[in-house]
């Protein structure tokens, strides 16, 4: 069972009290009436499901409420980090690069 | 008398404390603490089960959780009875019931060994290659006759009476192991302050202290030593010591899962106790102090009873008393096994021989073995060993050849080496490493937070594994946070450091191939086996496991994984590493379904949900369904009444005079803030802007693949306040989707969501008399058509107590709907009820409920749509606005599948025949004669008799349905075909009149 | 209509539970809001409430009966044990804010005694010991298979609030929590 900090209450939490919502920082269009069939279907349909890093969404549905975004390996199970929605993606070669450092020094 | 084998004073047991229990019928004395095992050795008895595949006869392997052969059932009484328990691990316990497995008739005498004599038949994989033909024989006759054979033990048949326990726990450090290094590592952790949890699956702490011999620490005997440190740990408020308890599962993020056995070593049971308690630790640090576990000699028969490993025997004689024969032999590829030997000779039992396969044993144990006067034959093999029942005699070669030479056992004690338990490191995810110089796999790469020490790590001396469990101990309570406490020093010494070990066949299993030579004992996999999987092509060990199913019984391989995977890197001429390592899966050992489950059964499976009214639908006798978690009045029978009769007269009733229904069940959600009505437009396909205060609307939620989601009515209460309601099944789902859009989609907009589905009980009161039945209990609301029309929302009182009344109809009917505070639910009910009943109106349930929505065509989201409906499709295009630029699912309403031609639609269906009842789910085609597979127009969704139509009535998705009204299209079903005729879907009061009384 | 009898309540929990070592009492009749505001609205809604809307995570306040608990960053529990109308006090703070009477729609369980924390444990995920989670802390977590607001209101006392429908599960929860809490 997963342990997820969550950026609102600021504790980690058992998995238990939270739930995945997918794919991170996939924008609804804001003229979404007016979008091509090709951009609905990237935007509604087509997911990437990497191995390796991912940036995804959770709800903290029995706990604070909130909706938050994590990086996570979907190999190993680790949370690179958790932070609030509406913060920018963080930048996927210092997360990479911070754990290569992380490995050699240990 | 507790068994003639148990020596005068050997042993840590107390003579004077006897306990008596039986064994297939015979009844035997054993002492306090005795585990089945060391009692029935004690005993003399040796024989105690028979295998799986083959029924050879077997005896006690060892005297641990690794144990593959001594598989009994166990029974207190007759409820509490368990199969396959591992006589090594259950402790002994007055009264207990003990009987062997796998044999008919008996245990000497089984009908089933004649499949020893078939075995050639049984060759690995033989359940790939045989009962293949004739086809028609499989179901006849190879699969009941292989479900009989199949099998280990008997599952008990009666409910299990005991109950079971579970904590969640969180410590700075979890020790699972408590020998020399996990107490070491727990003191350590412990005197620097953090919060420790020691863990161990024997009764006692001590590890592999309990057969050692001439080990100190600090100056003690080593299993004193570990006494007295566990009473130091469990004195100190920062540790918990749980014995009896298994580390059985590494989970992800340090969450391991541990099981204490609470009670099945107790003589007399104290119910208030639960058997076992399940531990969900999370632990900042964890250390696998997981020790490792001595492998068997790979031999022909080296399966005979009696036949056991040389740490077995030792626990048997320095920690039972009890001696494992009267001659024992030795077979060894590793010193440690020579030490089971001077144990066994200093204690008075014969030891006619060691044979050792290595040329050159440490000199240190030839020294002892000389002193002794212990004839040591190196370089040799035992090529076979005799005897049935029992062992009775080992054949014994020079290895290369030679003539063997017969010596009399009457037990055999072996050793090739032992192998680190990396299974918890395993499980964790961490990679492991083959160490080529002592042939063994170690902890390579962590991925959790976690440190292996000890034996698991493959530190062999006694003071290194101290020095570094205190170093683990102390280095992970510092990491944990910890601050306090002064460093721990220990030294221990013992009497030999051990080298040497193989893995694989020994000489005597040579590379023959018809000869016995057990690897895997649950599964009766022998050296053979492996070599005729690779023959047959399998080259990785994952497929050599699944032919041969070596390792895959309920003990996992623990002392079979090595050997097969030494006999198939040898056979394909590969390194060990090349061959690779199957993986360790949860659980360590077999884990109760009991401890799993644990508070879920019964009233606690899961929650059953009631409302405030239930208590009064209890007692006026309705029937019950479940929705969801929810438990709602389904129909109310009266006497002699069957439910067709009961929801026709419902259905009469309320739309002759009135009828009652308990609709708290409905979701709801109160929306509140300056910006409720835009965020009401952006989730339903409805315009909420236009709706006034006081008014309700019906409204429609789509996702944004344009299918719709759930429906509900909603009222605005004050220009910033509305109350929308949603399906019972979909008020958590509906609030989880509104939650996301208006946290990461429209986060600017000024509303919050909160769920008030429990705030309020809800009585609907629905036929043309409800206004009469409701009026005189209402205050501060003017009930008249005038002042309060068809889908009004008023707050006012009721019978003294706040209400929010809405006049909306999901029946047809003029109707309301009574909101009330929850606890006021059953006695506003009661009072509703005072004055229905009189006028001759009813109570309802769901079915009748059902029945009158589906005379007028409302659909009922989930079950008229799938998830694949447009509000096109489901005859709601009037609800979609368009005049809005943005609703969730606008964009997806335009795509070019839902908008096409032909699409399934909703329409009303009419049997022909209006007494026949259409079947839910029934599927639909033009025409009945076509050739199969026929071309399927679409489905019933919704059937029922309605009594108010006087014949069925039904909804169905139809392909192009609308455009088919008046056809005649057909059902096919098994026995029959039905015709039915495209109607519109309202089929009661099709001007809707009714509504507005 | 004036010979009309109120209607009177009907509480989901009414008989006390528990052992020795933890002891199960239903909370009396409370009222409740589920006040929604953002950070502007605090100070006003603070001293229309008369209780300081706490805004770390985990957090509570207490102000005579009244309690505010933090559930989330922009979400409070009030509870007010005596006659206090909170929607009126919520009203009057002239705020912007969402205020939902849930007094119904809870209902509360004290959880007392030395075992009150292993009891609460047996499943509830979070690590409750006092360092963690001390008196006055409060959380909207998961007790078995349902949600609850658990808060501490002693070293040996908590009150763990459910929705109404699910309250008998959350008392048999505790009661099998209770009753392994003293071994």
């Amino acid at each position: 069972m997963l342990l997820i900090y969550c950026p609102y209450c600021e504790e980690e939490r058992s998995e238990l009290e939270f739930r995945n919502a997918g794919d991170a920082h996939i924008v609804r269009p804001a003229n979404i009436a007016e979008i091509s069939d090709e951009e609905f279907e990237e935007f509604f349909f087509l997911r990437q499901n990497p191995k390796g890093l991912i940036f995804e969404r959770w709800r903290h549905i029995h706990g604070c409420g909130r909706f938050f975004n994590a990086a996570r390996d979907t190999v190993s199970d680790r949370f690179y980090t958790t932070y609030k929605a509406g913060e920018p993606k963080p930048d996927v070669a210092a997360i990479l690069k911070g754990e290569q450092d992380k490995g050699a020094a240990r | 008398m507790s068994g003639a084998n148990r020596i005068a004073g050997a042993g840590r047991l107390t003579p004077a404390r006897t306990a008596r229990f039986t064994f297939d019928g015979r009844t035997l004395t054993a002492l306090e603490g005795d585990t089945v095992a060391s009692a029935l050795l004690a005993n003399g008895i040796h024989l105690v089960g028979r295998s799986f595949k083959y029924h050879r006869p077997r005896g006690i392997l060892s005297a641990g959780a690794e144990e593959p052969n001594a598989l009994l059932d166990v029974s207190r009484d007759a409820a509490r009875r368990q199969p396959n328990v591992r006589a090594t691990v259950q402790e002994v316990f007055d009264g207990m019931k003990v009987e062997s497995q796998n044999r008919w008739p008996s245990l000497a005498f089984d009908v089933g060994g004649f499949n020893d004599l078939l075995s050639p038949f049984f060759a690995a994989g033989f359940y790939y290659k045989t009962f293949m033909w004739p086809k028609a024989a499989w179901h006849a006759i190879y699969e009941p006759f292989i479900r009989r054979a199949a099998g280990l033990g008997v599952a008990p048949t009666e409910a299990d009476p005991d109950h079971y326990a579970s904590r969640y726990a969180h410590c700075d450090v979890l020790v699972i192991g408590a020998g020399a290094a996990g107490l070491s590592a727990a003191l350590a952790a412990a005197k620097a302050g953090a919060k420790v949890i020691l863990c161990d699956e024997q009764p006692e702490v001590g590890g592999a202290l309990r057969y050692e011999r001439g080990t100190t620490i600090d100056g003690k005997e080593g299993w004193d030593w570990a006494q007295a440190a566990a009473r130091t740990l469990a004195a100190m408020d920062n540790v918990t010591v749980l014995t009896r308890t298994t580390g059985f599962g590494y989970y992800n993020h340090n969450f391991v899962g541990l099981v204490e056995r609470v009670t099945d070593h107790l003589p007399a049971l104290d119910k208030a106790l639960p058997r076992e308690r399940l531990w969900q630790v999370r632990a900042k640090k964890v250390i696998l102090a997981n020790g490792s576990i001595e492998r068997h000699m790979v031999f022909a028969n080296n399966d005979r009873p009696g036949i056991m490993l040389a740490s077995a025997g030792r626990t048997y004689l320095n920690h039972y008393g009890v001696a494992v024969g009267s001659k024992v032999g030795v077979y060894t590829a590793h010193d440690s096994a020579y030490e089971a030997a001077f144990d066994l000779k200093r204690a008075g039992v014969a030891v006619p021989a060691i044979v050792d396969c290595r040329d050159n044993p440490g000199e240190a144990v030839l020294a002892e073995a000389r002193r002794l006067g212990i004839e040591v034959l190196t370089g040799h093999s035992v090529v076979n060993a005799g005897g049935k029942l029992r062992v009775s005699s080992i054949s014994v070669a020079r290895n290369g050849g030679g003539s063997a030479r017969k010596i009399a056992v009457d037990a055999l004690l072996v050793s090739s080496g032992w192998t680190p338990s990396v299974h918890l490191f395993s499980q964790s995810r961490g990679k492991v490493k083959f160490d080529a110089a002592t042939q063994r796999f170690l902890p390579g790469t962590y991925l959790q937070d976690c440190l292996s020490i000890g034996a698991c790590n493959g530190t062999d001396d006694l003071q290194a594994t101290i020095d570094e469990a205190l170093a683990a101990g102390e280095l992970t309570a510092r990491a944990a946070g910890a601050e306090g406490g002064a460093q721990v020093t220990l030294h221990g010494e013992n009497a030999f450091s051990w080298t040497g070990g193989m893995i694989g066949a020994a000489e005597g299993a040579g590379p023959d191939t018809t000869v016995k030579a057990f690897i895997d004992f649950q599964h009766d996999v022998c050296a053979k086996d492996i070599r005729l999987a690779v023959r047959e092509g399998m080259h990785s060990i994952e497929h050599i496991k699944r032919f041969t199913t070596n390792g895959m019984a309920s003990d996992q391989g623990k002392l079979s994984n090595m050997h097969g995977l030494a006999i198939a890197a040898e056979t394909l001429g590969k390194d060990i590493p090349q061959v690779g390592l199957t993986t360790f899966r949860q659980p360590y050992t077999p884990v109760t379904f009991g401890a799993i489950v644990n508070h879920s059964r019964g009233s606690l499976f899961d929650p059953a949900r009631k409302t405030p009214i239930h208590a009064w639908e209890e007692a006026h006798g309705a029937e019950f369904e479940d929705v969801g978690n929810w438990k709602r009045a389904w129909f109310y029978p009266k006497a002699g009444e069957g439910m067709h009769e009961a929801v026709g007269r419902e259905c009469k009733t309320v739309r002759e005079v009135a009828g009652l229904f308990d609709a708290s069940t409905l979701g709801k959600i109160e929306v509140v803030g300056p910006d409720a009505a835009a965020f009401l437009n952006l989730m339903y396909t409805n315009a909420w802007d236009t709706l006034k205060p006081g008014r309700c609307r019906y409204g429609i939620m789509l996702r944004d693949d344009g299918f719709v989601y759930d429906d509900g009515v909603v009222g605005r209460l004050a220009e910033d306040r509305f109350h929308v309601t949603t399906t019972t099944g979909g008020a958590p789902r509906v609030m989880n989707h509104m939650e996301d859009y208006l946290q990461t989609e429209f986060p600017h907009l000024k509303v919050w969501l909160t769920s008030t589905t429990e705030q309020w009980a809800v009585i609907a009161v629905q036929g043309p008399k409800a206004r009469e039945i409701i009026a005189p209990l209402v205050e501060g609301i003017d009930l008249s058509n005038e002042a309060f029309p068809h889908m009004s929302v008023a707050e006012g009182k009721i019978c003294g107590v706040p209400t929010r009344l809405f006049r909306m109809s999901f029946t047809g009917e003029l109707g309301f709907e009574v909101n009330v505070p929850a606890d006021y639910g059953q006695a506003v009910w009661e009072a509703i009820w005072e004055r229905a009943e009189p006028m001759g109106a009813c109570a309802y349930g769901t079915e009748t409920m059902h029945v009158l929505r589906a005379e007028k065509g409302y659909i009922i989201v989930g079950q008229d749509t799938d998830g694949t409906l447009t509000p096109d499709d489901a005859a709601l295009s009037w609800a979609v606005s368009k005049k809005k630029a943005d609703f969730v699912g606008i964009r997806g309403l335009k795509r070019p599948d839902l908008v096409k031609d032909g699409r399934k639609q909703l329409v009303g269906l009419l049997t022909k025949d209006p007494k026949v009842v259409l079947e839910e789910g029934a599927q639909i085609v033009a025409d009945p004669n076509q050739p199969k597979p026929m071309t399927m127009l679409g489905h019933v969704t919704s059937s029922y008799w309605s009594e108010n139509c006087g014949r069925s009535i039904a909804l169905a998705v139809v392909a192009g349905g609308r455009a088919r009204l008046g056809q005649t299209l057909y059902v096919p079903m098994a026995d029959r075909t039905i015709a039915v005729e495209v109607s519109d879907m309202v089929f009661f009061d099709k001007e809707g009149g009714r509504l507005h009384g | 209509m004036a010979d009309l009898a109120t209607a009177t309540r009907n509480a989901a929990l009414t008989t006390r539970g528990g052992f020795a070592e933890v002891v199960l009492t239903p909370a009396p009749a409370a009222s409740r809001l589920s006040l929604r505001a953002g950070a502007d609205a605090l100070p006003g809604l603070s001293a229309a409430l008369g209780v300081t809307l706490p805004t770390r995570p985990k957090t509570s306040a207490l102000s005579g009966k009244r309690h505010a608990l933090w559930l989330g960053p922009d979400e409070w529990l009030l509870i007010d044990e005596g006659e206090g109308d909170l929607m009126a006090a919520a009203a009057s703070s002239g705020t912007l804010h969402s205020s939902v009477d849930v007094s119904h729609r809870n209902v509360a369980v004290i959880v007392s005694g030395p075992g009150a924390e292993v009891a609460i444990n047996s499943g509830c995920p979070q690590d409750l010991s006092l360092p963690i989670f001390p008196v006055g802390a409060c959380s909207r977590t998961i007790l078995g298979k349902v949600e609850i607001v658990l808060s501490r209101i002693a070293e040996d006392t908590f009150r763990v609030e459910c929705w109404r429908s699910f309250s008998p599960y959350v008392f048999g929860m505790l009661s099998e929590g209770a009753a392994d809490a003293g071994h």
